[in-house]
Formats: C-alpha cells, structure tokens, sequence
C-alpha cells in the first residue's frame, strides 16, 4: 500500500479512483502522564510521553485508513491528510483521510 | 500571604528553568537545521521533472508537543487585558513548528530520501491548563519523501 500526501506518484498512472478512505482514533492519556503535563505546564519544555502518545494513536489511524483502503481493493492512498482536534481536555481525536485509487 | 509566596516561587521556577530550556532547545535546533539543510523542502504539488519517474516515495511526518511555563502563562494572561503581541507564546509555536519540521527530515534521511515535497503543518492545542488557557502544543509536519532514482539499465 502506497501513501502519499501528493495527488499522484511519479511513474504510476492511475486507472481507478475509490473514493474517499478515512481512519481516526480518540485516545486519552492516563492519570500519571497529566501529572507530569501539570509539572511541565510550571518548568516547560517537551512533554516526551505525549508526542509519543500521539505518534502512536496518529499510526493507528493510519492503518485504519489503510485497512479501509484495501478492503474496497485499492493499493495506494493517494492526498492525505492529517487532523487533530482535542475533544475536552483530556483526549484528542487523530484523524487521517485520503483518496483511495487503484494504481498501475 | 502563603498563596502570594507559592506564586512567585511557581514564576521563578517557570522563569529560570523556561528560559533555560528555551536556549537550549533553540541552540539545539539551529545546529540540527544546519545538518539537515542538504535535505531540501519543495513546496509543491505538482511533481518538479527530475523527479517525475524512478522514484520510489513515502510518507513521513515529525511530531512534538511542547508545553508552556508558569511565567509564559503569565505574561500571556497580562497581554490579554492590554492586547498587543504574545511573545513568550510566539516563539513557543515557532520551537514546535521548527522542531516537527526536523524530527521530520530526520526520519526521511534515515531512510535515505533526496527531497521531500508538499509539507503540511497541523497544530492542535492538547492540554488546557489553568483557566483553560493554553497548556501546551502539538505541531505536526508530514509530506513526501522521495528516494534517490533508481536508474534503470540502459538509461541515462
């Protein structure tokens, strides 16, 4: 499965167009990590466990993109994009969406 | 009178140790964006010609959530009575930004990639601190990496 932030890919011709494909994940950090988050909000700097938090939930939305991608028979996710919204203040929804095409 | 002095030792704490932590980082930034400077960014969609076939492309992104400090926090709460530009929050943004934008290359040139086209930022604020004022930030970048051509047999 190919994914590309890009409306093609370069020596491939596009011979179907799927329609839209899209993956999101709510994910909530746990009691120690808002702890720490409440610490940091006082020293600043980088808040390590939740970029990888993040990270995280952002590739698992990702694969359920991909997994939707490739259940209506495509092989590459074509112009996609990344959104993240924080839903209260204590989780944050990952979502990513692309063009599900079928490529040569 | 003890809420008084829990409040300036939290803004000294906050003071020093942002301050410290904003040098450092921003020294650490401006030696990685020297490094990676060869791993050029093209902004665009449309796929430039000497690009256009051979290449093998993937998706990469960076990612990093900074916090804000107590005296930042502050400063800011201060500016919202007068208006006027929120520095301490203006260079919090441009260190995530900066910061997404390397771990970014960072993954691409570990996997060996020339260039990298079409990046896009997202920033989202993740923790609401006191007063549901802005606690900290998470800058994302992502775009596409492209792997130096393989050139076919007889080709030039």
């Amino acid at each position: 499965m190919m994914i590309s932030n890009l409306e093609l890919i370069p020596g491939k011709r596009i011979s179907k167009h799927l329609g839209l494909v899209q993956g999101s994940t709510v994910r909530s950090k746990h009691v120690g990590r808002d702890f720490m988050a409440g610490l940091k909000n006082i020293f600043g700097g980088e808040l390590k466990g939740y970029t990888e938090l993040l990270q995280d939930a952002r590739e698992e939305a990702v694969a359920r993109m991909v997994e939707q991608a490739s259940s209506i028979g495509a092989n590459a996710v074509l112009n996609v994009r990344f959104s993240t919204s924080s839903i209260t203040s204590g989780a944050a929804e990952l979502f990513a969406y692309g063009s599900a095409v079928v490529m040569e | 009178m003890s809420g008084i002095i829990t409040f300036l030792v939290l803004l000294a704490f906050g003071y020093g140790f942002g301050q410290w932590f904003e040098r450092s980082h921003y020294r650490s930034i401006r030696e990685r964006e020297q490094e990676l400077k060869d791993l050029l960014i093209i902004q665009t969609k449309i796929i430039p010609p000497p690009f256009s076939s051979g290449h093998e492309t993937f998706l990469v992104n960076g990612s990093v959530v900074i916090s804000v400090d107590y005296f930042k926090q502050f400063v800011a709460g201060l500016r919202n009575v007068v208006g006027g530009r929120v520095t301490p929050y203006e260079t919090l943004l441009d260190r995530a930004r900066r910061e997404a934008i390397l771990r970014m290359k960072e993954e691409a040139k570990a996997s060996g990639a020339g260039v990298i086209l079409n990046v896009k930022y997202e920033m989202c604020s993740i923790y609401k601190g006191r007063r549901n004022s802005i606690g900290s930030v998470e800058a994302l970048a992502y775009g596409t990496a492209f792997l130096p051509a393989k050139t076919m047999p007889g080709e030039h």
